[in-house]
C-alpha cells in the first residue's frame, strides 16, 4: 500500500466517514422486529423519543451546511460574520419565489438549487464588494446590519414575500418529472434524510478539497496575517471576497434545502439575528476552521436544542403532569442563557473549540 | 412660531406635524444618545464593542417595572412622581453598574490579552443571557384586595405581591408620568394656533410631560458627564487610558480601575436610561435591549465612536431618522433605514462625524 493510503487509512482521518456511514445506516439498520417488520434503528429511537428522529437529523443535516459556510468565512477567513441566517433566508425564499404555484415560474429542483445557491452568492458579493475593506469590529457591524435590513425587507415587502406568514406551499422535489409523483415525500422521511445527507457530504468533500487548494490556503494566510500575506502577493480584497461568496452560496443552498424540506419558507424571524449567533455559537463551540469540529458542534448544540431539549422538557411535564406549569422548569426557556454561556465558557477556556483544527490551536495558544 | 399664525390652515398642519416629528425624534433620540454613551466609553477604552449593553438596559426596564408594580409607586402629584422617578433611576442605575462591573470582572478582564475575537464572542454570550434573564424575569403584581384574585397566575406569593414569569409578551407600564401635551393646554399656545384651534382637524404642537421627562433626564446627565470626563482627575485618567494604556499605566494610573470606573458610568447611564424609556414609551419586552442597543450603537458609530459628543449627536440623528420615516415614509422601513445608515457610514467614513481615523497599528 502506498504510504498515501496508508495516512489516509489512519483511524484519526478515518472516523470522521465512519461517522458519516452510521449516520447513513440509521434509517436502514434492523435492530428488532415488531409484527412481522424488521424495526429499523430510526424506528427504535423514535419510539423511545417520541420524535420523528430521522426528520429532525435531516434538519440538522441542513444547519450543517449552514454552519459549514459560516466557517469558511469565520473559522478559515477569520472575518466575524454575524448576518449568515441572511443569506440562509435568502436562499429558502428564492426558492419560495421561484416555485410556488402562485407565481408563474415553476422551477424545477435542480434548477431551483443551483438559482438559490448563485442568487445568495451574488447577495454575498453585493454585500462584500463595498464592505470588506473594513477591519474586523466594523465589518462585524456591516454584516449585522445586513441582516436585519433583510429581515426587514422580507418583512416588508409583501407581494414578493408574503410579508409575515412567509411564502408556502413549496411542491416537493419531484413535482414535474415524470414518475415523480412515485416518491411521497411528505410520507417518508427516508427521502430527505438522503437526499440532505447527500448534500452534506458532497459540500464536506468540496470543502475538504479547497481546504488545502490555493484559495484555501490563502484565507488561512490571511486570518493568520494580513500584512505578511498581501506581500507574499495575495490579493486580500479578492481572496476574502471569494470566502464571503462562498460562504454566502453554502448558506443559500441550505436554505433552499429548508424550503423545500418544510415545503414554505417559514416566517422572515426565522432568519434573524438570534438564528445567525446559534450557527456562531455552533462553530465556536466545535472548533473554529475545522469541518469535523463544525459539523460535530452543529450535533451538539442544535441536536441538544432540536432533539434532547424537547425529549426532556416532555419528560419534565411528564413527571410534573398535576402542576406542569412552571415555565422555569423547561430547558427551551432557558436556551438563550445555556448558548450564552457556551460562548463565554468556551472563550475562556478553550477559544479553539472542542475539536479543533490544529493551525487554529496553534495560532490561539501563540501567547 | 409664528409662522405657524401666517401660514393657511393646511400649510400650518403640515409645520405642525414636521415639528410634532422633530420632537418625537429629538426625544427617542435623546434616549438612544444616553444608551450609546456606555457604548460609546466603553470602545473607546477597551476597544469592545459591549453587545450586552443594551440588554443590560433591557434588564435596567424589567427592574423599574417589578418596582412600579410591586411597591405600588403609581405616582400621584408632581412631587411624588419625581420622588418616584428620582427613586426607580437611582435604584436601577446602581443595579445596572453593579451588573456591569460583575461582568467586565468576570468575563472581560481574563480575556484582555487575548485575540480580539475573543471579548467580542464573550460580549454577545453575555448579551444572549441577559436576554435570556429578560425572559425569565419575575414580574409582580399588586392585589387590589383579598377578594381579587390575580390577573397573572403567579408562581409565588409574597404578602400582597405575587411574582409572575414574564415570558416573551410586551409588558406595559403604567403610566406614572401622564401623557398630557403640556402646550395645548396652555392658553399662550392655543392664542398661536389662532382661530382655527376650534375646529377639529387642527393638528397641535404636541410636548407632553413624557417628552418633558426625557429632556429634563437626558440633557443634564449628558452635560455632568461631559464636565467629569473633561474637569476631574478620574475623568483625566479615563481620557489617558482610552488614549493609551500602557502610557498611561505608566503615570501611575490605575488601568483596571479607571476601566471598571468606565463600565460603572455606563451602566448607571444605562439604567437611568432603562427608566425613563419605561416610563415614556410604557412598552417593554425582552428584545428590546437588543434592538434599542443596536440604535443606540449606529449612533455611537455615526457620532465617531470613541466620542462622548459625537455620540449625543448621533444619537440625535437617528432619532430624528426614524421619526421622519415614520412620518413620511413608511414605519415598517424606519429600523431598515437606520441600518442601512450604518452599512453607509461604516463604508464611507468609518470614523464617524466626530470621529477621528485610528491608524492600524502593525
Amino acid at each position: 500500500m502506498s504510504p498515501r493510503w496508508k495516512e489516509r487509512l489512519r483511524w484519526t482521518n478515518l472516523w470522521p466517514v465512519v461517522g458519516l456511514l452510521l449516520l447513513a445506516l440509521i434509517p436502514i439498520l434492523p435492530v428488532g422486529r415488531s409484527e412481522g417488520h424488521w424495526l429499523t434503528l430510526q424506528d427504535w429511537l423514535s419510539n423511545l423519543a417520541d420524535r420523528p428522529i430521522g426528520s429532525d437529523l435531516s434538519n440538522l443535516f441542513i444547519y450543517c451546511i449552514v454552519a459549514l459556510g459560516l466557517n469558511v468565512v469565520v473559522g478559515y477567513t477569520g472575518l466575524l460574520h454575524l448576518g449568515i441566517a441572511a443569506f440562509f433566508g435568502i436562499g429558502a425564499y428564492l426558492t419560495g419565489i421561484l416555485t410556488i404555484a402562485a407565481n408563474p415560474f415553476h422551477w424545477g429542483f435542480l434548477p431551483t438549487v443551483a438559482a438559490a445557491t448563485l442568487g445568495a452568492a451574488a447577495a454575498g458579493i453585493v454585500l462584500g464588494a463595498p464592505t470588506l475593506r473594513l477591519t474586523g469590529d466594523y465589518l462585524a457591524l456591516v454584516t449585522l446590519g445586513f441582516g436585519e435590513v433583510v429581515r426587514f425587507t422580507l418583512r416588508n415587502l409583501e407581494e414578493l414575500t408574503g410579508g409575515t406568514k412567509g411564502l408556502s406551499p413549496v411542491p416537493p422535489p419531484t413535482s414535474g418529472v415524470q414518475n415523480g409523483g412515485a416518491f411521497d415525500w411528505a410520507g417518508d422521511y427516508r427521502l430527505f434524510y438522503y437526499l440532505l445527507l447527500a448534500a452534506l457530504v458532497l459540500v464536506l468533500i468540496v470543502l475538504r478539497n479547497l481546504e488545502r487548494s490555493r484559495s484555501g490556503r490563502s484565507w488561512m494566510a490571511l486570518r493568520e496575517d494580513e500584512l505578511a500575506a498581501s506581500c507574499m502577493g495575495i490579493n486580500p480584497l479578492r481572496v476574502k471576497m471569494v470566502a464571503f461568496a462562498l460562504g454566502a452560496g453554502l448558506a443559500g443552498l441550505a436554505g433552499c434545502l429548508y424550503a423545500y424540506k418544510f415545503s414554505g419558507t417559514q416566517q422572515p424571524d426565522t432568519y434573524d439575528f438570534n438564528h445567525s449567533i446559534t450557527f456562531l455559537c455552533c462553530i465556536i463551540l466545535g472548533g473554529l476552521g475545522s469541518l469535523r469540529g463544525t459539523v460535530i458542534g452543529v450535533f451538539l448544540l442544535l441536536g441538544f436544542d432540536n432533539i434532547l431539549a424537547p425529549i426532556l422538557d416532555a419528560a419534565i411535564q411528564h413527571a410534573s403532569a398535576n402542576n406542569g406549569s412552571n415555565p422555569l422548569l423547561t430547558f427551551n426557556n432557558w436556551r438563550f442563557l445555556m448558548f450564552g454561556l457556551a460562548l463565554i465558557l468556551m472563550m475562556r477556556f478553550r477559544p479553539e473549540g472542542l475539536f479543533p483544527s490544529r493551525t487554529m490551536q496553534e495560532e490561539l495558544h501563540r501567547g | 412660531m409664528s409662522f405657524l399664525v401666517l401660514a393657511s390652515v393646511e400649510n400650518s398642519n403640515a409645520w405642525v406635524d414636521l415639528l410634532n416629528y422633530l420632537i418625537e425624534g429629538l426625544t427617542i433620540g435623546a434616549l438612544y444618545a444616553l444608551i450609546a454613551l456606555g457604548y460609546t466609553m466603553v470602545y473607546g477604552i477597551i476597544e469592545l464593542i459591549n453587545f450586552a449593553h443594551g440588554d443590560l438596559f433591557m434588564l435596567g426596564a424589567f427592574l423599574a417595572l417589578t418596582l412600579i408594580e410591586g411597591l405600588g409607586l403609581l405616582g400621584g402629584g408632581v412631587l411624588a412622581t419625581i420622588a418616584t422617578i428620582l427613586f426607580l433611576s437611582a435604584v436601577c442605575a446602581v443595579f445596572c453598574a453593579t451588573l456591569n462591573v460583575t461582568v467586565e470582572r468576570i468575563v472581560y478582564r481574563p480575556l484582555r490579552n487575548a485575540p480580539k475575537l475573543a471579548p467580542l464572542v464573550s460580549a454577545i454570550g453575555v448579551s444572549f443571557m441577559f436576554m435570556n434573564l429578560g425572559q425569565c424575569w419575575l414580574l409582580t403584581e399588586r392585589r387590589v384586595d383579598a377578594a381579587h384574585d390575580f390577573d397573572h397566575p403567579p408562581l409565588f406569593t409574597w404578602g400582597e405581591v405575587g411574582f409572575y414569569v414574564c415570558g416573551p409578551s410586551d409588558q406595559n407600564v403604567p403610566n406614572v408620568v401622564p401623557d398630557k401635551n403640556l402646550l395645548y393646554e396652555a392658553p399662550p399656545v392655543a392664542a398661536e394656533t389662532g382661530a382655527a384651534a376650534a375646529t377639529p382637524d387642527v393638528h397641535h404642537v404636541r410636548f407632553t410631560a413624557k417628552d418633558l421627562l426625557v429632556w429634563a433626564a437626558t440633557l443634564p446627565l449628558m452635560f455632568c458627564l461631559t464636565l467629569f470626563v473633561k474637569f476631574t482627575r478620574l475623568g483625566q485618567a479615563m481620557r489617558a487610558t482610552a488614549q493609551n494604556p500602557t502610557a498611561a499605566q505608566l503615570m501611575g494610573i490605575n488601568v483596571d480601575r479607571v476601566i471598571s470606573l468606565t463600565f460603572a458610568i455606563g451602566g448607571a447611564l444605562a439604567g437611568a436610561a432603562s427608566v425613563i424609556y419605561a416610563l415614556s414609551i410604557n412598552t417593554i419586552n425582552f428584545q428590546m435591549g437588543f434592538q434599542n442597543g443596536l440604535y443606540a450603537f449606529t449612533a455611537a458609530v455615526l457620532g465617531g465612536i470613541g466620542s462622548i459628543p459625537g455620540a449625543v449627536l448621533g444619537g440625535f440623528i437617528i432619532g430624528l431618522v426614524r421619526a421622519l420615516c415614520s412620518g413620511y415614509i413608511d414605519q415598517n422601513w424606519n429600523s431598515a433605514l437606520v441600518f442601512i445608515a450604518l452599512i453607509i457610514i461604516l463604508i464611507f467614513r468609518p470614523a464617524g462625524l466626530l470621529g477621528f481615523q485610528r491608524r492600524e497599528k502593525v
